[in-house]
Parts: C-alpha cells; sequence; structure tokens
C-alpha cells in the first residue's frame, strides 16, 4: 500500500471521481493557478483544464450556491472552502438550501455536492480562524457530516461522499494535510457513511475521538498503557450519520466512555454522543460520560492559552482514570 | 452591458419620455403580476379564504392605474427619487407606471488623484509635518521588517500579513481626518494602520507575541489589533466582514449627530463580499458618514484582481450605490492624503463614497506565501514607485530636510522597533484564567467548565 498524505488522499480521491465522472469539478478560492491554498488540489488544473478547477474571487455565498444551483441542474460539484470558518459567510446556502431543497421539492430536486475544507483550530489563528463546525452542520437534518482522521479513511469516505445523492460536509484539517499513512490502492476503494472504527482494542474505557482529537486521544490510551490501563480507542469518522451501535457495543464492553472532541463543549458533538449513549446504553454505564473539549470560550491567541484551549492527551488521561476511578 | 443596465441616468430625460410614449399592454400585464405579488406579500395568496377583499380592490387600483399610466408617466418622469413616498398603508404600486425608457445611457465622472500632482503647501503640511509622516511610514515599514524575522525566530505565530509597500495608504489617510474622534476600521492586514493611528509599537509587537500588554491582550494577534481609544475598531480576520461594521459605526456617528465621520478599509479581494455590497448599498441609502476605502493591492491571496472581479475598476461600482467614486495612486502620500479629504469632507456632509487606493503589497500575501505568481519583474517595477523613497527624494529635491537628517530619523525608529521587541520579549504571557475574560461583559458568568 502507498504511503500518502492526508492532502495527497484527498487528491486522490477526488482525482479518481474526477476522470470517472465528467459531471464532478472542483470550485473554490485558490484551487486551480495557485495549487490550492493548502496544495490540496495540486496538479489538477493541470490535469483537467480551467473547466472543471475553478477559481472563484472570495464570494463563499455565491459560489456554495452556485455550487447548489448547479448540482440541482445535473452537476456533482465538490466546492472548497478555504477553511471552514468561511463556510460562515455562505451559512444560508449550506443550511437553508442544501440540507432543504430535496426535502421541500418532494424528492424531485437531488443535490449531490460536497462542501470540503479545513475545520477547527490550527494553532494560534485566534477566534475568527479556529471554529469547529460539526455540531453545527450536523444539526441540519438533510446534511451528512465527515470527519476522518487519516490519509486512508478520507479517501474511502471522500470518494463515497463525492458519490452520495445527498449534500455532505467533508471536514479536513489544516494541520493534518502533511500527516502520512498507508492508503489502500484497492481499485475504486470506498468506505461507507456512518461506519466507525475500532483503532485501537481495549478493557477498561472506551475513548470516542474524531479528526485531529483522534490522534490525541491514541497518544493518550498509550500512556494509559503504561499505566496499566487498556483503552478501546473508537474513531467515528463520521459524525452523521453516526455509527452509534459501534460505540455502544464498546460501551457495554468496557462501561466507561470519555469523548473527545476540539469543538465548545455547549451543544457540540460530545453532548449528542453522551446523550445516545445514556439513552442506549444506561444500565451498563459506571461512570458519568466524560468528555475533554475546548473549554465554553472563543479561541485566543497566545500561545499559552492556546495550549490550555486544545484538548491535550494529559487531559484525556485524567478524565479517563475518573471514570475508571482511579487515582 | 454593464453600465447601462445597472442604473439608468437620472438625467436622461429624454429617454424616460421616449419611453413612457411606449406604455404598453404589457406593462399593465406586469402591474397585474406586482399587484398579485403585493397581495402575496400581505399574507393573503390565491384562493385563501380572507375577510379582507384588499387584493380585489388592489387589483381594481391597478387596471384604473394602467389606463392612466401614460399622463402619469410624464409626471414622475424626471427623477424617482424626489417622489415623496406613498402612503405606507397603501400597499399598491398606484401611481406610478413602470419605467422602462427607450434608451439609456450611463455617464458618470469619478475624482481621480495620480501620482506626483500634489505639493505639500497645497495640503497645508509644512516640514515638521513632513518629518512625521516620513517617520510614521518608515516606523511601519521596520516595525515589519522586525516582524518577519520575529516570526522566523518563531516569537510570532498564526497568520502573519505584512503591509510593507502600502504605508502611504494608511499613513496619508490617517492625516486627513481627526485622529482620536473620527473613527477607523481595517481588515487583517492592519499593523500598518494601527502604527499610523499611532498605536504604541510596543504594545502591537506584545499583541504579536501574544503577550498580556499587548494591544488585544494577546487575544486577537496580528489580525486583531484594535485601540477603543484611538477609535481603531479593528482589525478583522473574516474578509468582507468589516465593511458592514463600518457602515453601523458611521449609522452611530450619524444617529448621534456627532461631526464625526468613519474611514472604513478593506482589500479589492473583499470587494467580491456580498457583505462590501449590502454595506455600500446601506451607506447609499442611510447616507452614512463613511468612506469606503477599498485599499487595492491588486491581489487577493494569489488572484490578481482582473482574475477575481467583472468590473475590476473598483471606483466604478460606486454607481451602483448612488455614490461619488474617486481613485487615487497609493503610492504616493500626497495624492492618498487629498483624495481621503476630500471624500472626508463629504461625508461630513452625510455622502457616503466609494475610495480606491491602488497600491502594491511587497511581500507574499502572507509570510508562508512565495508569491509566485507576480509576473516577472513586477515586484521591483512597482518598487521603483516605492512610497517613502518618493518622500525621501521630495524632501531633498525640496530642500525641506537633509539626508543627515532623514537617515537619523531612521535610526530612530529601528530603535523604536528593537525596543519593542524588547517590550514584548519581557512582557508576561496572559495568566491561564485570562482565557474566561472578556468572553461576557459579567465577571461572574457561568460558564460551562469541563
Ligand atoms: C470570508 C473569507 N474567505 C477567505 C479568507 C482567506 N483569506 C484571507 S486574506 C484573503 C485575501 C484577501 O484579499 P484582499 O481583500 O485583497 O486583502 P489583501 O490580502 O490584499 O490585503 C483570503 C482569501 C478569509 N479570511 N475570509
Ligand atoms: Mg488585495
Amino acid at each position: 500500500m502507498p504511503e500518502l498524505q492526508l492532502r495527497e488522499a484527498i487528491r486522490a480521491a477526488m482525482t479518481e471521481e474526477m476522470e470517472r465522472d465528467e459531471d464532478i469539478f472542483l470550485m473554490g478560492e485558490e484551487v486551480a493557478e495557485y495549487n490550492g491554498a493548502y496544495k490540496v488540489s495540486k496538479g489538477m488544473l493541470d490535469q483537467f483544464g480551467p473547466e472543471r478547477i475553478i477559481d472563484t474571487p472570495i464570494s463563499e455565498n455565491g459560489f456554495a450556491g452556485l455550487g447548489l444551483g448547479a448540482a440541482m441542474n445535473g452537476l456533482r460539484p465538490i466546492i472548497e472552502f478555504m477553511t471552514f470558518n468561511f463556510s460562515f459567510v455562505a451559512f444560508d446556502q449550506v443550511v437553508n438550501n442544501a440540507p432543504n431543497i430535496r426535502y421541500m421539492s418532494g424528492g424531485q430536486f437531488k443535490l449531490p455536492i460536497v462542501f470540503r475544507g479545513p475545520n477547527g483550530a490550527a494553532g494560534q489563528l485566534a477566534a475568527t480562524h479556529s471554529n469547529s463546525t460539526e455540531s453545527l452542520y450536523s444539526n441540519f437534518p438533510g446534511l451528512k457530516v465527515v470527519s476522518p482522521s487519516n490519509p486512508d479513511d478520507a479517501k474511502g469516505l471522500l470518494k463515497t461522499a463525492i458519490r452520495n445523492d445527498d449534500p455532505v460536509i467533508f471536514l479536513e484539517s489544516e494541520l493534518m494535510y502533511g500527516l502520512k499513512g498507508e492508503v489502500s490502492d484497492e481499485d475504486d476503494y470506498t468506505i461507507p457513511m456512518g461506519a466507525a472504527r475500532v483503532a485501537r482494542e481495549g478493557e477498561d474505557v472506551t475513548i470516542l475521538a474524531h479528526s485531529k482529537s483522534y490522534h490525541v486521544a491514541m497518544e493518550a490510551a498509550e500512556a494509559l498503557d503504561e499505566e496499566g490501563y487498556d483503552a478501546e480507542v473508537i474513531d467515528p469518522r463520521t459524525i452523521k450519520p453516526l455509527d452509534l451501535e459501534t460505540i455502544a457495543r464498546s460501551v457495554k464492553k468496557t462501561n466507561r466512555l470519555v469523548v473527545v472532541d476540539e469543538s465548545n463543549p455547549f451543544a457540540s458533538f460530545a453532548s449528542e454522543v453522551t446523550h445516545q449513549i445514556q439513552d442506549e446504553a444506561f444500565d451498563f454505564l459506571d461512570a458519568p460520560i466524560a468528555r475533554v473539549t475546548a473549554p465554553d470560550t472563543p479561541a485566543p491567541y497566545a500561545p499559552n492559552l492556546m495550549d490550555e484551549y486544545m484538548p491535550s492527551a494529559e487531559e484525556i488521561v485524567a478524565e479517563a482514570k475518573r471514570v475508571m476511578y482511579v487515582e | 452591458m454593464a453600465t447601462s443596465t445597472r442604473k439608468e441616468d437620472k438625467q436622461d430625460e429624454r429617454a424616460q419620455d421616449a419611453a413612457d410614449e411606449q406604455a404598453s399592454n404589457e406593462q399593465a400585464e406586469k402591474q397585474q403580476d406586482d399587484a398579485d405579488a403585493a397581495a402575496m406579500a400581505n399574507g393573503q395568496p390565491d384562493g385563501e379564504a380572507s375577510d379582507d377583499d384588499q387584493p380585489d380592490a388592489e387589483s381594481d387600483d391597478i387596471a384604473e392605474q394602467a389606463q392612466d399610466e401614460k399622463p402619469q408617466g410624464e409626471a414622475s418622469g424626471e427623477d424617482d427619487s424626489d417622489e415623496e413616498p406613498q402612503d405606507a398603508n397603501d400597499e399598491s404600486p398606484a401611481g406610478k407606471p413602470i419605467d422602462v425608457p427607450g434608451e439609456a445611457s450611463l455617464e458618470v465622472e469619478f475624482n481621480t488623484y495620480p501620482a506626483n500632482s500634489y505639493a505639500h503647501d497645497d495640503l497645508g503640511f509644512e516640514e515638521d509635518d513632513l518629518i512625521e509622516i516620513y517617520r510614521n511610514m518608515l516606523l511601519q515599514r521596520r516595525f515589519e521588517e522586525r516582524c518577519r524575522q520575529m516570526y522566523q525566530r518563531q516569537k510570532i505565530s498564526g497568520f502573519l500579513h505584512l503591509y510593507i509597500g502600502q504605508e502611504a495608504v494608511s499613513t496619508g489617510s490617517i492625516q486627513a481626518i481627526g485622529l482620536g474622534e473620527d473613527t477607523v476600521i481595517t481588515a487583517y492586514r492592519d499593523h500598518g494602520m494601527a502604527l499610523a493611528m499611532g498605536m504604541e509599537p510596543d504594545a502591537c509587537m506584545a499583541e504579536l507575541f501574544g503577550k498580556e500588554t499587548g494591544v488585544s491582550k494577546g487575544k486577537g494577534g496580528s489580525m486583531h489589533f484594535f485601540d477603543a481609544e484611538r477609535r481603531m475598531f479593528g482589525g478583522h480576520g473574516i474578509v468582507g466582514a468589516g465593511v458592514p461594521l463600518g457602515a453601523g459605526i458611521a449609522f452611530a456617528h450619524k444617529y448621534r449627530g456627532d461631526d464625526e465621520i468613519c474611514l472604513c478599509f478593506f482589500g479589492d479581494g473583499a470587494v467580491n463580499q456580498g457583505a462590501f455590497h449590502e454595506a455600500a448599498n446601506l451607506a447609499g441609502l442611510y447616507d452614512l458618514p463613511v468612506v469606503l476605502i477599498c485599499e487595492n493591492n491588486q491581489y487577493g491571496m494569489g488572484t490578481h484582481i482582473d482574475r477575481a472581479m467583472a468590473e475590476s475598476k473598483v471606483y466604478r461600482h460606486a454607481v451602483s450605490y448612488d455614490m461619488p467614486g474617486g481613485v487615487a495612486n497609493g503610492m504616493d502620500v500626497f495624492s492618498v492624503n487629498k483624495a481621503v479629504r476630500d471624500h472626508v469632507e463629504m461625508a461630513r456632509e452625510g455622502q457616503p463614497s466609494l475610495l480606491e487606493l491602488k497600491t502594491y503589497r511587497y511581500q507574499g500575501h502572507s509570510i508562508s506565501d512565495p508569491a509566485k505568481y507576480r509576473a516577472e519583474g513586477e515586484l521591483e517595477g512597482q518598487q521603483e514607485q516605492d512610497a517613502i523613497a518618493r518622500l525621501h527624494k521630495y524632501m531633498l529635491d525640496e530642500d525641506l530636510a537633509s539626508e543627515d537628517a532623514l537617515d537619523e530619523i531612521d535610526d530612530e525608529v529601528k530603535q523604536e522597533t528593537k525596543d519593542a521587541i524588547e517590550f514584548a520579549e519581557e512582557s508576561d504571557l496572559p495568566d491561564e484564567e485570562a482565557i474566561y475574560d472578556d468572553v461576557y461583559s459579567e465577571d461572574d458568568y457561568p460558564f460551562l467548565m469541563r
């Protein structure tokens, strides 16, 4: 299996799909001539030409809506937000048009579109540039939300997202674009949405974490291991639909759950999982469900405050121990 | 095409008359549709039971009106905007036939301010003022050269967008307002504006270092400099997002009836945001005391303005919002100053305007951008027009300062910048608890604690 960076895996998924289906095009700021702000679409202009790899002005509301219109009229757009912070400029299109048109038209119009780009904090970028959007977008019925943690999942899931006939929010990460990992070279490799991955098996506590947080969770699991605790780590991979079954099965085994999510805590993905698990597996829980998230504040700039802001392996270890009632 | 359909020339009475003569059945039909639409908007869609027979009554009005159309058209043929508004309760578009001129054209004049067109005494600047202007522009440049270095040494993190090359815009503009009274808002490339407004290099550098002594207490970083006292309303990181704020700041000036105006700066890239167009329309509609200043450095990130804007002469967009437009050479501090003065004067009289300042950034978009998209020799060509070098030469040529005196200024601002770094180094990082400060107005807000 070849080793690819996350950005290369995403590019490979787009490229393969675009080779397969002429109705797919990629549009966004700096995606063509600049080869992508984070070099995700590098070389794609050369391969597909300016009709299919399209630079836009800084007009998110406009080009998100354009993508939806094109989707209604038979194309399959991939719309790149330079980061999901800027998707807020297009909020109306993404949350009020994308998820509702199929429903309101009684199924006459489908919207096969992928909105993709980096999500979440990426260092000291301050509050406007550090938003996590998974809970926001997953609140709107009609949207699907995918958030992979590694190149292999990114490739398989993005291909699925592009083929899906519904709007998909595909959340990447600036800080992970350079992350390397083996990627299946299986012909036409896809991964279904709504299937979590048990990344590490364990008996003592379940840790659920997606995207960047997944890597922090794995680090915490190693640290716990050194202290003799056996954590199971699950990467949900898709936020919506959510593979509750896999998470619940694990919790029924370990009887403890720590949810890691770098979003702000109030009304977050972590809150949602917490509710669903207590509903599904209340009798199996030996401790309240814990979560490790950003604090209930905007993201700061100062380096020490930003360190404090982001979930850390130490915090995860501490929460895991708390729910295991040790130390 | 765009120009003729975008706005009909109000002065073109002949075209108007010709059109009025062509009042047709089509117009009557269209009006019927409009009436139906108005009825819908009233919450009375077709067929829905209603005690109120308003829609029918309206239809009758329309029918009458269509018959009367021609004479009324002549009566209102001059300038729509002078018409008294209809009674607010009268939902029908009565009294006005649809105006479609048989011909339409547009002729607009814009204010232009080329380089090398103004002398310092034309603008009322004395020698001392020139020295200050020179010092200020040079301070911005030296400060930012050090920023670059500090970023490389990892003292500064996050995004760092340098302003080098654009200093005449900030200094020339700020010299045209009442500092501390008039208000200013800008985008994220904000260090230059901050220094032009007299914000302390110490506190600016400390912000970049993320220290508690920074202009935003280490919460905002490079893109989010604020100074309420000097009436600097920020540094804004989302492209275009500051423009509606600028309209709002100006709205408050007008609402309170103070004599202050707002300078609202944004990049050429921001003109492509809906936010710009909505704010410009609001400013034009409400006659807000604002100068919308597009700092056109010709690129939004790696995209040249010609690849991003259907109408890339930014000043022309003023036409759509019924406001004066102007364009100045942003590499000549005198041209900038003259332009901003003229437009500020309009703003003080309640006339918003759009001013394009053409400039150039010498560095990449941010510190991590190698700027490979520039044409060969483009940067060097622009640097030949450098605003600081231009003023330097001007002062020497006009015998307003000696080479030595100007060198000394350079030494002074270099020292000031060094001191700023030292100040930033020595300052403390914010307390850990500060993460919860200034989220809400209360000191005891019940945060969700993890
Ligand atoms: C809504 C939004 N979209 C995208 C970005 C990313 N971005 C930051 S600066 C920039 C270019 C802006 O160009 P311009 O307005 O001309 O300002 P300049 O950088 O030239 O000062 C872009 C695309 C952003 N900050 N906000
Ligand atoms: Mg620009």
